[in-house]
């Protein structure tokens, strides 16, 4: 078992390396630097400026500053932007915002998605499958930007129960639309997945035996069925945690919440590379990372994997 | 020992090699009929094929172009750009004046390009990259595998993004962008499928008869592929619908006067403060339409073409 993590662990740093290069010589193909503007610097200017920040070295030798001080320092270097921040400190203000109602919308998704599909499986045919069925049906067609602005609509303009945006320390009123658009589609994925895997292992025999031996129903659910139906439902939790990082931006943008998001758009559309790449590696990083611990607990979880 | 009747091997030969009488239906045409009798499925495909028609041929219907500003009502927003029959707007103007049903159409056009290449582009690598994984086996498909995990796990929205703004937008990059982080799972799947088939009694016979490398590939493996891709593409195509409105929602993807669901959707959605529903509802109604039509279409096609299931 123990290998079998360090193993795991290691195959994920060329994973790390090759997003890393290929943002940077993605950004190095960039037509113009960080500092062109409609206004022509000074030659002597421009030298000086790109000489404080690294640009006039060549591009293996940043890229290895680059590398090196994300590793040794942690450091993804200033900001081309945003004048006397570096990037570090607007993760470190983004950060805990995102992860907080990302966090909150993964348990939200896992939860609810895990009993729909449950309670969906157990009373298979009944109002409730169909009603499970329907409303993951529905909640195909609608991600979190399309979420977004129906929330808004019905909370705030219409019910004006919620505030239609801003953070505010992370009050709950702040917190429960953010959660609601960024999970909707993820909880209808995982609850058809689980309903999908929980109607296969129901009918499967080591339940029939169960059944015969007089075990009641709870039981045979929690102990034998959920096991084994729950397996397909946590290979998809990496790609679903994968999506939800992305929809962060639009859940940043629509909502304001001030997370890390909505500095990515804004690095984008101004072109401050060094932002970009940081926020890129560093969701990179969480994605690795949560992908690794997904393969740890199957490996854990599926008698069929031997270690 | 039982006898055979000459004359009733005879006929049984004669039946056999009469093309009419012996006529089998093969994989696909079974799978027609099985499509066909798939009310939801037979559906969704006469509305998408009416919602492609008319994005065609809507506009000439239309007084107004998607976009030339109509003056008058520029700005209007609830004062008199609503939907109208009268002034030509069947679904009223978007905040700088511009007819919203030419628009709409035209968006519609754009997702349903950037799907469809987005999806030819996935189709094509996944395909063949898995196909080559798969058929030759050892180390070379740990080798090739091994990179789609790494690519797999790259968070690829963030390097579309990238690749975007680093390139100038546009929609032929869009597509290509798109098309070039889809194909991991194509090429997974494939290479499942491949694995099964290497060892099929009909490979090894063409192999006899002296059919090798590409060839073998090309003609033998991929073809009896076809089901499993075709099933998979057809989902695939409303994820990269999504994807491509996920990016153009952002204000990142097609450009002005160009537009498409997720710009449409964006813009419309920023205005809803101001009274003007349709400006969301209409984009929002195809988006919708359009999605479910290509879910039941997927559905259709996976009973249609996978028939244990």
């Amino acid at each position: 078992m123990l290998l079998f993590i360090v193993k795991r662990l290691l195959s994920s740093i060329p994973t790390l390396l090759l997003l890393i290069i290929v943002s940077f010589v993605l950004m190095h193909l960039a037509p113009g630097g960080p500092f062109t503007s409609e206004k022509d610097l000074p030659a002597a200017v421009l030298a000086n400026i790109n000489a404080k920040y690294g640009l006039d070295q060549p591009w293996h030798i940043q890229l290895w500053n680059y590398i090196s001080s994300i590793i040794f320092h942690f450091d993804f270097g200033p900001s081309f932007k945003y004048k006397d921040i570096s990037v570090n400190q607007i993760i470190a203000q983004g950060f805990p915002i995102t992860m907080t109602y990302g966090l909150l919308s993964f348990i939200v998704a896992t939860v609810f998605g895990v009993s729909l599909g449950i309670s969906a499986a157990v009373k298979h045919n009944t109002w409730l499958d169909y009603l499970a069925v329907g409303i993951s049906i529905g909640a195909q067609v609608l991600p979190n930007f399309i979420m977004a602005p129906i929330l808004i609509i019905i909370f705030t303009l219409w019910l004006e129960l919620l505030p239609g945006g801003g953070w505010n320390g992370g009050q709950w009123q702040y917190i429960i639309m953010p959660v609601i658009a960024l999970s909707t589609s993820y909880m209808a994925s995982i609850a058809r997945l689980t309903r999908g895997s929980m109607l296969e292992v129901l009918n499967s025999n080591f339940i029939r035996t169960a059944k015969a031996k007089g075990l009641p129903m709870r039981t045979i659910i929690l102990r034998h069925a959920l096991k084994p139906a729950l397996l397909p439902v946590l290979s998809y939790l990496g790609p679903a945690f994968v999506g939800m990082i992305s929809g962060s931006v639009v859940i940043d943008i629509y909502f304001g919440t001030g997370g890390m998001g909505q500095f990515f758009v804004e690095a984008a559309l101004s072109r401050d590379y060094s932002l970009l790449m940081g926020i890129t590696i560093l969701f990179g990083v969480l994605t690795i990372l949560f992908s690794t611990i997904v393969d740890i607990l199957y490996a854990w979880l599926d008698p069929k994997i031997k270690l | 020992m039982v006898l055979f009747n000459k004359k009733t091997m005879d006929d049984v030969v004669d039946n056999l090699s009469n093309p009419d009488l012996v006529k089998g239906s093969s994989l696909w045409q079974d799978a027609f009929l099985r499509f066909r009798k798939n009310k939801a499925a037979v559906s969704a495909t006469v509305i998408l094929a009416l919602m492609i028609i008319l994005s065609f041929v809507g506009q000439w219907f239309a007084p107004w172009d998607y976009e030339t500003i109509d003056w008058d009502l520029m700005g209007a927003g609830k004062d008199g750009g609503q939907p109208s029959l009268s002034n030509g707007h069947y679904f009223g103007v978007d905040n700088l004046g511009r007819d919203l049903f030419t628009r709409t159409l035209q968006g519609t056009q754009v997702s349903l390009l950037v799907g469809l290449l987005g999806t030819a582009v996935a189709t094509f690598a996944g395909l063949f990259y898995g196909a080559i994984a798969g058929f030759v086996g050892g180390r070379v498909d740990n080798i090739m595998m091994r990179f789609v995990d790494i690519l797999m796990s790259i968070p690829y929205m963030f390097i579309i993004i990238i690749v975007m703004v680093v390139f100038g937008r546009s929609v032929n990059l869009l597509f290509m962008a798109i098309g070039l982080f889809a194909w991991m799972d194509m090429a997974r799947i494939v290479r499942g499928q491949t694995l099964a088939i290497k060892n099929k009694e009909y490979i090894e016979a063409a192999r006899a008869a002296g059919v090798s490398g590409m060839r073998l590939i090309t003609r033998h493996v991929i073809p009896n592929l076809l089901g499993v891709v075709v099933i998979y593409t057809s989902l695939l195509i409303p994820s990269l619908i999504l994807t491509e409105s996920f990016i153009s929602f952002l204000g990142l993807g097609v450009q002005e006067p160009l537009t498409s669901w997720g710009a449409l959707i964006n813009e419309g959605a920023g205005q809803m403060q101001y009274g003007t529903p349709w400006m969301l509802a209409f984009p929002l109604s195809f988006f919708v339409v359009g999605l479910f039509c290509f879910l039941f279409i997927g559905d259709g096609l996976r009973d249609a073409l996978d028939p244990k299931d």
